[in-house]
């Protein structure tokens, strides 16, 4: 008689644990930044970011424990592509955050189609293709795109810089086009005029060409630069004596290139530029933000504040956190109740409020700042404008805003009305 | 120089046209529609200038690699890795140090070392037997390029140059005349303009070396008939390390200067041993000068081209690599045979 209620009692122990153990498997959590090539700084940020919202969600979500699996990629949409394949197919995760670069973002919006099972939260990736067109129904992007980054930048630099006149450098793929396209359509229609476009390839060491080709007759020059790139032609632009009036896109003047080595970087300081933060804005969620990422690693280990890099991947996972928190870690039927919250989510973000449209792409504010130099001589970005509810057409009609066309090396055509 | 001129009369006559044509463009005010149609002066004189530093940085990397090819007949697939190397002890050098000099011999003899290592405990091991080592020395570089990841980082690191060599220096080129008359002189940076004279000392040190010492003459000998040297009593395994020790040396030195004036990260490995594969495949194996000529072709193709056509920069250099093996697979300088 002992000895048989001893032997329930034992199935049935074992069987709640078992039950437990069920109900508290891990999710598989898969992350694709770029740790290789031109990006590594700026991949390396993004998962500092990732971190420091792993840090305050206290590593489970939705009752689970997290399994976190990091892949590296070098910003080439085919490495993004092994990454993810990698990820899932291997790996077998439930959830991806990333990738951070816009050609990246591409590939793996085509690829979330493939693998319906599997729910993709965009990193920081910033092209606009990837979700305008032909969107994917389990792809979400949370931050805003590199047009969207773009919005007043181009109205500051006529109207309060009094450039009429720019030329453009960028970096020959998807993310600065739409960089160049938001910037180009807002300045154009301000009454500037964009004289001259040069694209470089992803990964150019050697700028000194480029440098002698920028033309000396125009009122400034946009950088569309970013992670080693931009900072090998800071030093090759500092090394010829060039001092033009500059134009800095969202990674040219990010935390990621104004605390690199070198005085190159001061050729950056007063210079405009705009994005989705800005480093010394003065709101308590923001200060609250950079405190949580300055506390998660120490100085050595880290920059002086978030870049936009670790802004974009600790909004993802904060995010992805909340609704998995929301559904109660439930990922059954295909994830149906967690992609339902994530699509109608309202992202209490450090960066400002984030909804998404039903493209599944955010709409949130930009911030139109200036670099500034420290006390403590570090660089910084300064806000002077805020940007509030930037939708993806930049607040242009969408039928107008199509017609437009993609981003490319071209196009958008300089013109005063859209 | 004078028996070329006899037996090749029209190349040299074309050659002599185009040196010409280089020099007007070079020194000559340009006139306006000259301008209109390829661009202003200060582009395409930024381009030479900048296509010849290149190629005196590919020289470099290349010359070692085409010296121990020369002698041993030793594919050596690792040199991209002795490359990168050289820069990340170069640029550890210079940070603790201060001193931007004292990354050259310091990152010369580290590199050095590691080209000894390479030649005692592979090469020799496998001593003409050209598929192995082709296949151990990519295995080399690509192990050698996971340890460098994970010790040094993914990140760029840019070996900054005295403040003595930074900024731009005033040439006495005109490159345009303003309105007013007033003559407009090209800006360079200094940084290059060193760089390029170190490297032109470097080959004309090198070649002097070979052509007027005693080890040069046994190098040639190696180059040219290795048993034969070997049966007049020259130890040749001596000669072998040294030369081995002196390409690899060079190759670390390159990394110095690449990470100077442009920066040091992983990738830079394939980026320069792929260079330096198509310097002295254009070149011609195991010919100094070739190296010298091929590297400066190079080098301007890739300056050239990304500042006139920039969408097809690349293929340029590989266009160049198919002609001359089409028309002189030997290469430029090498020797038939």
């Amino acid at each position: 008689m002992k000895k048989t209620l001893l032997g329930t009692l034992s199935v049935a122990a074992l069987m709640s644990a078992g039950a437990t153990a069920a109900q508290a498997e891990a999710v598989k959590i898969g992350v694709l930044a770029t740790l290789e090539g031109t990006y590594t700084a700026l991949g390396e940020d993004g998962v500092r970011g990732m971190r420091t919202a792993l840090a305050q969600i206290g590593d489970t979500v939705g009752g689970r424990e997290i399994e976190l699996i990091i892949q590296s990629t070098d910003a080439s949409p085919d490495s993004a592509l092994r990454g993810a394949r990698k990820l899932v197919e291997q790996d077998g995760v439930d959830i991806i955050l990333g990738p951070l670069s816009g050609s990246e973002g591409i590939a793996i919006r085509d690829y979330s189609k493939t693998q319906p099972g599997v729910t993709f939260i965009n990193g920081i990736s910033g092209a606009m293709e990837t979700t305008f067109v032909t969107p994917s129904e389990n792809f979400f992007r949370f931050n805003t795109d590199g047009a969207q980054w773009s919005v007043g930048l181009g109205d500051y630099a006529f109207n309060e810089k009094g450039y009429e006149t720019v030329a453009t450098v960028g970096e020959d793929y998807s993310f600065i086009y739409t960089q160049v396209f938001g910037f180009t359509t807002e300045f154009c229609a301000a009454g500037g005029e964009v004289t001259e476009r040069l694209w470089v390839p992803l990964g150019t060491k050697d700028f000194g060409s480029i440098i002698a080709a920028l033309p000396d007759d125009v009122d400034a020059i946009y950088l569309g630069l970013g992670g080693g790139d931009a900072v090998n032609f800071l030093n090759q632009y500092q090394q010829a004596g060039g001092d033009a009036n500059l134009i800095g896109g969202s990674i040219m003047v990010d935390g990621t290139v104004l605390s690199s080595e070198g005085s190159a970087k001061d050729a950056l300081i007063g210079v405009p530029s705009a994005g989705p933060q800005a480093d010394t804005w003065d709101d308590p969620k923001w200060q609250s933000y950079v405190k949580a990422y300055q506390d998660t690693f120490p100085p050595d280990q880290r920059f002086p504040s978030p870049s936009l890099l670790a802004t974009g991947y600790y909004n993802a996972t904060t995010a992805m956190a909340q609704c998995m928190d929301n559904v109660n870690g439930d990922l059954s039927d295909g994830h149906a109740a967690f992609r339902d919250c994530l699509s109608t989510l309202e992202l209490d973000a450090p960066n400002g409020k984030i909804t998404l449209d039903e493209n599944r792409q955010a709409i949130g504010a930009n911030f139109v700042s200036e670099v500034i130099e420290l006390d403590d001589g570090t660089l910084a970005t300064q806000m002077v404008k805020k940007v509030d509810d930037v939708n993806q057409t930049l607040g242009i009609d969408k039928a107008a805003f199509t017609a437009i066309g993609l981003p490319g090396r071209d196009t958008p055509e300089c013109k005063s009305s859209y | 120089m004078r028996r070329f001129a006899n037996t090749h009369p029209v190349w040299t006559a074309l050659i002599a046209l185009v040196v010409v044509i280089l020099l007007w463009l070079i020194f000559a005010i340009w006139p306006p529609g000259l301008v209109d149609v390829i661009g202003r002066k200060k582009v395409f004189l930024a381009a030479l200038f900048n296509g010849i530093t290149l190629g005196g940085l590919y020289f470099l990397v290349a010359s070692g690699f085409t010296l121990i090819f020369g002698l041993m007949r030793n594919v050596n697939l690792a040199h991209g890795t002795l490359y990168l190397l050289g820069g990340y002890i170069g640029f550890h050098t210079a940070d603790i140090t201060g001193y931007w000099l004292l990354a050259f011999p310091v990152a010369f003899v580290v590199v050095g070392f590691c080209g000894v290592l390479l030649q005692v405990l592979v090469f020799r091991r496998m001593e003409g037997q050209d598929l192995r080592q082709t296949l151990v020395t990519i295995g080399i570089s690509i192990v050698m390029a996971d340890l460098m990841l994970w010790g040094f980082g993914g990140d760029f690191f840019n070996i900054s140059p005295p403040s003595w060599l930074s900024g731009p220096v005033e040439t006495f080129l005109v490159t345009t005349v303003k309105r007013s008359g007033d003559l407009v002189y090209m800006k360079y940076p200094m940084v290059r303009i060193v760089i390029f004279i170190a490297a032109v000392v470097v080959g004309v040190a090198m070649w002097l070396a070979l052509n007027r010492t005693r080890i040069g003459m046994m190098i040639r000998a190696g180059v040219d008939d290795r048993d034969m040297l070997q049966a007049t009593g020259a130890r040749i395994q001596i000669v072998f390390v040294g030369v081995f020790a002196f390409g690899a040396g060079l190759a670390g030195i390159a990394g110095v200067v690449g990470g100077t004036f442009q920066s040091v990260a992983p990738g830079e490995d394939i980026r320069f041993l792929l260079a330096s594969l198509v310097v002295v495949i254009v070149g011609g194996m195991g010919s100094i000068p070739g190296a010298a000529l091929g590297a400066l072709l190079i080098g301007l193709a890739e300056q050239f081209g990304s500042v006139y056509f920039p969408t097809y920069a690349v293929v340029l250099t590989f266009l160049i690599m198919v002609v001359v093996l089409a028309f002189r697979p030997q290469g430029l300088m090498g020797s038939e045979g």
